[in-house]
């Protein structure tokens, strides 16, 4: 669909029942998405159905509006109404589809306890904490039943303890909860921690969707490749060998023949200063261009006819006087080349 | 090493003080003229409270009806882009600037028993405007609406869009936003644009006297009876007015302090 100066080409389903992430970069459009599945933007082309039921159909100039949805939005920022206590934000929804204000008031008392808040019912939101408001914005959006509950960036206001806390919690009450749910993130933790499935969309486009693992294992894209830590190469495989650019070249048994993926996990390269002589089939020559300190291991950036990423500990980067650059030999074994196709 | 203070230039100095004299003397003036052991006397006189209660309801009126019509204006000016919004927009702010008295005879062309509005209301309704009470109001209404709708917009423009966002993802109507939301939370910048709207009207001479005439108990407002005492064998019930104008307005300015210079 379009919208404005952004070209969002997607299409995808989502199941009846199905927790599904929204993976994307800064920029992706991921947002964007969100607001028109949510009909507080309308698309200038396109179709959204939810339950067969039609939303958003341009070419039979068809908008349901916002409020008129069965949809449910837990915002980034939570947007609780600062003159409301938690308790009437959370009886916003049913009193705004008509519900008397006692019923309201007792259903949102509910829910509250349901997420652990019935001490904070009269708490005005400036009274809470950013894990307590998050709660709040969940209870509010899920009183009214939707049939979709659209998460933007649950977790990203938290700070980091709050955040593991709160996100095992969301994660438990998303699998008590039927309707489709949807969550747009950034973060790929948050992802793999809340979703079932996970559709990747960068630059408007999808680039590609399936399970967490299945996403990690087989990255489609630099930016997944990126986000799971791997070495990805796109080339042209033909008789065991993989031509990555214009002297890019990889052995791999078994790569088939057209055009793949191939994907080195960091830890399978291993670095000399001397050229080695062993039975790794892929050595080339390269120079040192970084070194990252992650954790307990140094990743080293390495240029070359094959640009790739070397996980290594830091007695080797000393051992080896990694930090002083200059010329250095990788290898990794073909064995350690899973390919598959585009 | 200690910083010195660099002196203010003299001239400054100078200017600014003649200045702070020039708003200052005034008031210190009035203030010294005040026949303070007569004065609560003089405010019972019949046509002082006359005078005294007739300002406040007119001035009161007047703020409903500038509420009235001037929120859904505001409203409309703030969210609704529009061709001819900057002309529309220009033309609420004219009476702040118009001269008062050019506001009056302007009413009296369009309002007066021969306007041409006011012919047929007349003609129709039999609801006259010049010298009655009704034209009190419909004269601070006009010179004080701007006041409201500059401040009304500012305000509903200032607002968080996300609320009202959040607010129809909810489920409620546009009518249910705009009650539940959007005026609770511009609620305290619409205040106190009422009460700047207020204290126009309240202390509005020009039109009222070219449009509603100076009759006590119809059309005398405090103004009026302040400007009718300098003629009078009475003038120091015009200072005792004008007092009471001057601590209604002092108190106002005490009470908007953050909002007066933040607003506009």
């Amino acid at each position: 669909m379009r919208l404005g100066t952004l070209e969002l080409d997607v299409d995808f389903e989502v199941a009846p029942g199905r927790i599904v992430g929204l993976l994307g970069p800064n920029g992706a459009g991921k947002t964007t998405l969100l607001r028109v599945l949510a009909g507080l933007i309308r698309p200038d082309e396109g179709r959204v159905v939810l339950d067969d039921v039609v939303l958003d159909d341009t070419s039979r100039g068809v908008h349901v509006p916002a409020e008129k949805r069965p949809v449910g939005v837990v915002f980034q920022h939570y947007v609780l109404f600062p003159h409301l206590s938690a308790l009437e934000n959370v009886a916003f929804g049913l009193r705004s589809r008509g519900v008397a204000k006692a019923e309201a008031r007792r259903t949102a008392a509910e829910w509250l306890s349901r997420v652990g808040l019935e001490g904070f019912l009269s708490n005005k939101p400036k009274q809470l904490s950013g894990g307590q408001a998050q709660r709040v914005a969940l209870a509010r959006a899920l009183a009214t039943q939707p049939r979709l509950l659209l998460l933007d960036e649950p977790l990203a206001a938290l700070d980091a303890s709050t955040r593991l806390e709160t996100r095992r919690e969301l994660r438990r009450q998303l699998d008590a909860y039927d309707g489709v749910r949807l969550l747009v993130t950034h973060d790929p933790v948050e992802a793999i921690a809340l979703a079932e499935r996970l559709i990747v969309l960068e630059d408007g486009h999808v680039s590609q969707t399936g399970t967490p693992q299945e996403i990690s294992e087989q990255p489609r894209s630099r930016y997944v490749a990126d986000l799971v830590g791997v070495n990805l190469y796109r080339g042209w495989a033909e008789d065991d060998e993989v031509h990555v650019g214009t002297a890019g070249r990889l052995v791999a048994p078994g790569a088939g023949r057209g055009e793949v993926f191939a994907v080195v996990h960091p830890h399978a390269v291993a670095l000399y200063r001397d050229p080695p002589a062993g039975t790794p089939r892929n050595v080339w020559q390269g120079t040192v261009e970084a070194l990252d300190l992650e954790g307990e291991r140094v990743r080293v950036r390495v240029n070359g006819p094959l640009p790739i990423v070397a996980e290594v500990t830091p007695g080797a980067v000393a051992d080896l006087r990694l930090g002083d650059g200059g010329v250095i030999w990788a290898s990794v074994k073909a064995t350690e080349v899973v390919v598959y196709p585009v | 090493m200690t910083r010195r203070r660099e002196r203010p230039p003299l001239l400054a100095l100078a200017a600014g003080s003649l200045a702070a004299l020039f708003f200052v003397l005034p008031l210190v003036g009035l203030l010294w003229h005040a026949p303070w052991s007569a004065a609560l006397s003089d405010l019972g006189e019949p046509d002082v409270r006359k005078a005294l209660r007739l300002s406040m309801e007119a001035s009161l009126a007047a703020v409903a009806v500038c509420l009235l019509l001037g929120l859904p204006l505001a409203w409309v000016l703030a969210r609704i882009d529009f061709p001819g919004r900057r002309l529309l927009r220009a033309l609420t702010v004219l009476p702040m600037v118009l001269p008062p008295v050019v506001g009056g005879i302007a009413l009296i062309h369009s309002f007066g028993r021969r306007g041409i509005v006011g012919q047929y209301l007349d003609r129709w309704f039999g609801i006259v405007f010049p010298f009655t009470t009704k034209g009190v109001i419909l004269a601070e209404a006009f010179v004080a609406m701007p006041f409201l709708v500059v401040t009304a917009e500012a305000a509903f423009r200032s607002l968080d869009r996300s609320f009202e966002d959040a607010a129809r993802t909810l489920g409620a109507s546009r009518w249910t936003v705009f009650r539940r939301v959007t005026l609770p939370l511009a609620g305290p910048a619409l205040g106190a644009g009422a009460v700047l709207c207020w204290a126009r009207a309240l202390g509005e001479f020009g039109a009222t006297i070219t449009f509603a005439g100076n009759f006590p108990g119809t059309t005398q407002t405090m103004p009026l009876a302040v400007y009718l005492s300098l003629e009078s064998s009475h003038p120091e019930t015009g200072i005792v007015l004008s007092l009471v104008l001057l601590v209604v307005s002092l108190a106002i300015l005490v009470g908007l302090r953050d909002r007066w210079l933040g607003v506009s």
